[in-house]
C-alpha cells in the first residue's frame, strides 16, 4: 500500500516536471515530436531507476551519519559523480549488449547527465528517509511521471504546428504557456491522497 | 588599451541583456521557475549562483592550463560542486528559513547548465580577470530576471513585494501566480515580451 502511494505522489500528484520543475531543459528541448520524446523519457526512467538505488546504497553504507561514516558533506559531490559515470556505463552497456535500444536510446543518454530531474531523486530519497525498495519504487515512478509529462507535451506541439501562433511567441514562450495549462490540470490531481 | 577596456564592458554587459542566461539561451530554467514564488526568494537564489559562478569561474580559468583537455569535464563538476557545497552549507548554517525555503534546488546549482556552460564557453579559454567580469555579468543578469519574475508573481499572486502590501484591500490576489501554473505562464509571457522588444530593437 506504501508503495502505490509513493509511486502515485511521484509520478501523478507531484510530478516531477509540472509540479516540482524538475527536468525542464529535456522538457523543452526534446519535445517538438512524440517518438523521441518516449525514447528521451524512457532512457531518463531507466536511468533514474538505476541512479535512486545507487545513491540509496551510497548514502546508506558511506555518507550517513547513522549507518555510515558520516561524511553527509560530501552529498552533492559524491551523487554528481555517480549519476554521470552511471550514465557513461549505461552507454557502453548499451552499445555492447542490445544495438536496437542504443539506436533509439543512444544520442539521449549523454545529455541526462545534466538532467536536474535525476539528482533530484538522489537527493529527495535521502531527505525522505526511504528504505531501499522504496527509493528504486519512488526512482522508477519519477521517471515515469516525467514520461507522462514529456509525451503529453509533445502530442500538444505536434498539432501547435497547424496552429497561429503570434510571431514573439514561437518556440519556447508558447511551450512555457501550455506547460503552465498542463500544470493547472495535473494541480486537479492534488486531493488525491 | 581603449580597446581592451570596451571590450570588457562588453564583457560583462553582454549577460544583463543580448545574451541572458534565461531569457535568451533558456538556461537554468528548472531552479527559475521553481523558486521564484516570491521577489526575495529569487533575489537570493541568483545570489547563490552568482557566488558559485563566479568562484568556479575563477579556479577554472587560473587551471585552466593544468587541466588536460580529456579529463576538463569531470574536474569543471568536482570544482563547481565543492563551490555548490561551500554555499549550502554556509546557507544552512547562517540563513536556515532560507535554506529551507529553497529546498534541494541550492544542491541542484550543481546541475544549473548556466554554470557548467560558461566554464566551458569562457573561463576554460580565457584569463582570470575576463573570466570574472563575464561570470559577474551571466550571475547578474540571471539575479535580475529572478528578481523580477518573483516580484510579478508576487505581487499578482499575494498583493505584496518583499513582504510589504503593496496591493490595495481591495485586490484579490490571484493564488494561481505562486503555484507552478503560474510559474510557467509568466516566464512564458516574459520570454515572448524580450522577443518582441529584441525584434523592436532591431
Amino acid at each position: 500500500m506504501n508503495l502505490i502511494i509513493i509511486f502515485l505522489s511521484a509520478a501523478i500528484i507531484n510530478n516531477y516536471v509540472l509540479v516540482q520543475f524538475l527536468g525542464i531543459c529535456p522538457f523543452v528541448g526534446v519535445s517538438k515530436k512524440v517518438g523521441p520524446a518516449l525514447s528521451m523519457g524512457m532512457a531518463t526512467t531507466f536511468v533514474m531507476t538505476l541512479s535512486a538505488s545507487v545513491a540509496w546504497l551510497i548514502n546508506h553504507y558511506i555518507l550517513s551519519s547513522k549507518t555510515g561514516l558520516g561524511l553527509e558533506f560530501l552529498q552533492i559531490v559524491a551523487f554528481i559523480l555517480v549519476i554521470a559515470s552511471l550514465v557513461q556505463l549505461v552507454e557502453m552497456f548499451i552499445k555492447k549488449m542490445s544495438k536496437p535500444l542504443y539506436d533509439a536510446l543512444g544520442i539521449f543518454l549523454p545529455l541526462i547527465t545534466t538532467n536536474c530531474a535525476i539528482m533530484g531523486v538522489a537527493l529527495n530519497l535521502v531527505t525522505k528517509e526511504y528504505g531501499f525498495i522504496e527509493s528504486v519504487v519512488f526512482g522508477t515512478s519519477a521517471g515515469i511521471g516525467f514520461t507522462i509529462a514529456i509525451v503529453l507535451m509533445a502530442g500538444i506541439r505536434e498539432e501547435l504546428e497547424l496552429a497561429d501562433v503570434p510571431k514573439y511567441f514561437k518556440g519556447a514562450p508558447i511551450t512555457m504557456i501550455i506547460a503552465g495549462c498542463l500544470a493547472l490540470a495535473f494541480m486537479g490531481f492534488a486531493g488525491m491522497i | 588599451m581603449a580597446k581592451t577596456k570596451t571590450s570588457l564592458l562588453a564583457e560583462f554587459t553582454k549577460g544583463l541583456w543580448q545574451e541572458n542566461p534565461v531569457l535568451s539561451m533558456l538556461l537554468g530554467l528548472c531552479p527559475t521557475l521553481a523558486v521564484t514564488s516570491s521577489a526575495i526568494n529569487g533575489l537570493s537564489m541568483g545570489l547563490a549562483v552568482i557566488f558559485t559562478l563566479v568562484m568556479s569561474s575563477a579556479l577554472i580559468s587560473l587551471t585552466r592550463n593544468l587541466i588536460p583537455k580529456e579529463v576538463r569535464i569531470p574536474v569543471f563538476i568536482i570544482i563547481i560542486a565543492t563551490f555548490v557545497t561551500i554555499t549550502d552549507r554556509s546557507m544552512a548554517a547562517y540563513v536556515p528559513d532560507l535554506h529551507k525555503a529553497l529546498g534541494a534546488f541550492i544542491p541542484l546549482i550543481v546541475v544549473n547548465c548556466i554554470i557548467l556552460g560558461r566554464q566551458e564557453a569562457f573561463a576554460s579559454k580565457n584569463n582570470v580577470g575576463r573570466s570574472i567580469i563575464d561570470a559577474l555579468g551571466m550571475g547578474i543578469g540571471f539575479t535580475m530576471t529572478l528578481t523580477v519574475l518573483g516580484s510579478i508573481r508576487e505581487i499578482l499572486g499575494s498583493g505584496m513585494l518583499f513582504g510589504a502590501q503593496v496591493m490595495p484591500d481591495a485586490f484579490a490576489p490571484w493564488l494561481v501566480m505562486i503555484l507552478p501554473p503560474g510559474a510557467f505562464i509568466t516566464l512564458g509571457l516574459l520570454i515572448g515580451t524580450a522577443n518582441w522588444i529584441n525584434a523592436k530593437k532591431g
